[in-house]
């Protein structure tokens, strides 16, 4: 196991490079702390319609945490929502994977995931598995949030 | 050049009593192992002991008449014998066995929220902890503060990572029943001047509660000395198993004080209406307790001994001094926490640059070196001083200045992956 499967060059590039950092207006926001290291995430979404307009953030952590982000914002930006969850889901399952995860299931996995697929190396890693969700799990609540406001609003 | 530090313990002896620390991690590299403020590792001498409990002694304690149960009791007794001498308590029967220092923290906590006048905690009166806290000695505080709408006050901080004690006469009043307090930060390694805080507590009739985990380990502890009402420490972190706590008492405390926890081994008779408690420290513990876990921790302390705390301590700030200049040579490292060898333990955070600490520790890892990142059970302290977390290294009776010198190259190492 070496660290270099971790931080891959792409996630690294993220941490330094990071896109689409700071709040903005949105229609919902998320404040999620990993409390086994500190890590926080504040972050707001910002939907016309179905269509995920902005994905804004801001917060401190490690480098996982907010390449993560970084990422998160660059392949969720301009989707639909179903698209989008779809990509959650895929992220999901390939943090959850404890690095068991076959190569040629990765590949697959690419198409959804593109820069995001960078992250399976940090499965095998369980202490590290938490920051790179962080700021997807921060997305998913926000995003229910402005949902259920919606219906709560058609009702 | 390093070996020639004064006061170092042979560890190349030590060193042998500890076979975890031969481990090679990650494909070749040697373990260096500098989290010992989270757990120390264990010598043969103590898992033999746990061995051999259960292979030759195993039984219930302080009940049955057969041969195993009286070796048990025998065992689990006379490891309360060993803890008491170890801190020099009065009696033995102020050494209450827990399960670790939170629940001797919390018994505490619970002891005076339920206990009569004079010690009663209630509304109207105060609780005094600081901001250098572990979590294990704030929250059953303020759990306490909530329940029984006590005022929860607590001591600052300095910028330079030593507990503020300018105010002790405002923030200690006649109203204040108890003073919460660790002896050796957590996080920063600070050792606390507890003496103006206790007299100024024994003035206005408050007890003393004192978290001795970070100093039982590392330095002579001498409850008399102290003069605190009461003293917690764990066993893990003094070469003893996990699973094994200690909660010293005064006499009179524990046998004025009410119980916490109800069961069996805590009682003189029961029927069902009511039940009368057995004197301290058994009223104090309800159910079998972890009984190899005593054992162990009795020959832990046996071990610790045999060296002399003295050395030991003498040993690691040796240690500390050399950590603290060479890690003062690493640019962009800042020390969080007294940043000389003075009036602190061997313990050690600091941040690197804007590298985050979880990097930090990664990078460490991967070249076999163990620290520990995060708050440390210790949030308020990071953010008294504005940072999420840290990486802290700490140093026990086996480490070297071999391995001191690998951490700071380790460091440089991650600032030049991160760079």
């Amino acid at each position: 196991m070496k660290l270099d499967s971790m931080y891959q060059d792409v996630i690294l590039d993220h941490y330094k490079h990071p896109h689409g950092r700071g709040l903005r207006d949105g229609d919902a926001e998320a404040h999620h702390t990993n409390p086994t290291c500190g890590d926080e995430i504040t972050l707001r979404v910002r939907y016309d319609g179905e269509t995920i307009q902005d994905v804004s953030y801001e917060g401190q952590g490690c480098s996982i945490s907010q390449a993560s982000a970084s990422v998160l914002n660059e392949l969720l930006v301009g989707k639909e929502l179903p698209e989008a969850r779809r990509i959650q889901d895929t992220f999901l399952e390939l943090m959850q994977s404890k690095g068991q995860i076959e190569q040629a299931d990765i590949d697959v996995m690419e198409d959804v995931l593109e820069d995001a697929v960078a992250f399976a190396g940090v499965s095998k890693y369980p202490a590290r598995v938490k920051c790179a969700l962080l700021s997807w799990m921060a997305w998913k609540d926000a995003t229910a949030q402005v949902f259920s406001e919606k219906e709560r609003g058609a009702a | 050049m390093t070996s020639t530090l004064p006061g170092l313990l042979d560890t190349e002896a030590i060193r042998k009593d500890f076979p975890i620390l031969d481990r090679v991690v990650h494909d070749g590299a040697k373990l260096v192992y500098l989290d010992n403020a989270a757990t120390s590792q264990k010598p043969t001498q103590v898992l033999d002991a746990l061995a051999d409990y259960y292979e030759r002694h195993n039984a219930n304690v302080h009940r049955g008449v057969h041969v195993l149960a009286e070796e048990a009791t025998a065992l689990y007794e006379s490891a309360r014998d060993k803890v008491a001498e170890f801190i020099n308590a009065p009696s033995r029967d102020e050494v209450v066995f827990t399960k670790n220092a939170s629940e001797s923290l919390n018994l505490v906590a619970n002891m005076l929220g339920w206990a009569d006048e004079p010690y009663r905690v209630e509304r109207g009166t105060e609780i005094v902890i600081t901001e250098m806290e572990h979590h294990s000695n704030i929250v059953p505080w303020q759990l306490l503060a909530q329940r029984t709408g006590a005022e929860l006050k607590w001591f600052g901080l300095t910028d330079g990572g030593r507990l503020d004690v300018s105010g002790v006469d405002e923030l200690i009043t006649e109203r204040t029943k108890v003073v919460a307090l660790t002896l050796v930060s957590n996080i920063m390694g600070t050792i606390n001047p507890l003496e103006p805080i206790i007299r100024r507590a024994q003035e206005v009739g408050a007890l003393v509660v004192v978290d001795a985990s970070q100093a039982a380990p590392h330095m002579p502890l001498d409850v008399q000395d102290l003069q605190a009402d009461f003293v917690a420490f764990t066993g893990h972190k003094m070469c003893g198993p996990t699973g094994i706590g200690v909660l010293w008492g005064r006499q009179e405390l524990l046998e004025d004080l009410p119980p916490f926890l109800g069961g069996g081994e805590m009682i003189e008779t029961v029927t069902m209406h009511s039940s009368t408690y057995a004197p301290a420290p058994h009223k104090f513990e309800a159910g079998t307790p972890p009984v190899a876990q005593a054992v162990g921790l009795g020959v832990a302390v046996d071990y610790l001994s045999a060296i002399g705390m003295d050395r030991i301590w003498q040993h690691e700030h040796a240690l500390t001094e050399y950590a603290v200049r060479r890690l003062r040579e690493i640019p962009d490292l800042r020390i969080i926490g007294p940043d000389s060898a003075e009036d602190r333990g061997a313990t050690i955070s600091f941040t690197l640059g804007d590298i985050h600490p979880h990097d930090v520790g990664q990078v460490l890892d991967e070249q076999g070196i163990a620290v520990r990142v995060g708050h440390h059970c210790a949030r308020p302290v990071c953010l008294r001083y504005g940072i999420p977390a840290t990486t802290r290294a700490s140093f026990y009776l086996y480490n070297t200045p071999a391995e001191v010198d690998a951490l700071a190259d380790g460091l440089e190492h991650v600032r030049n992956f991160f760079a």
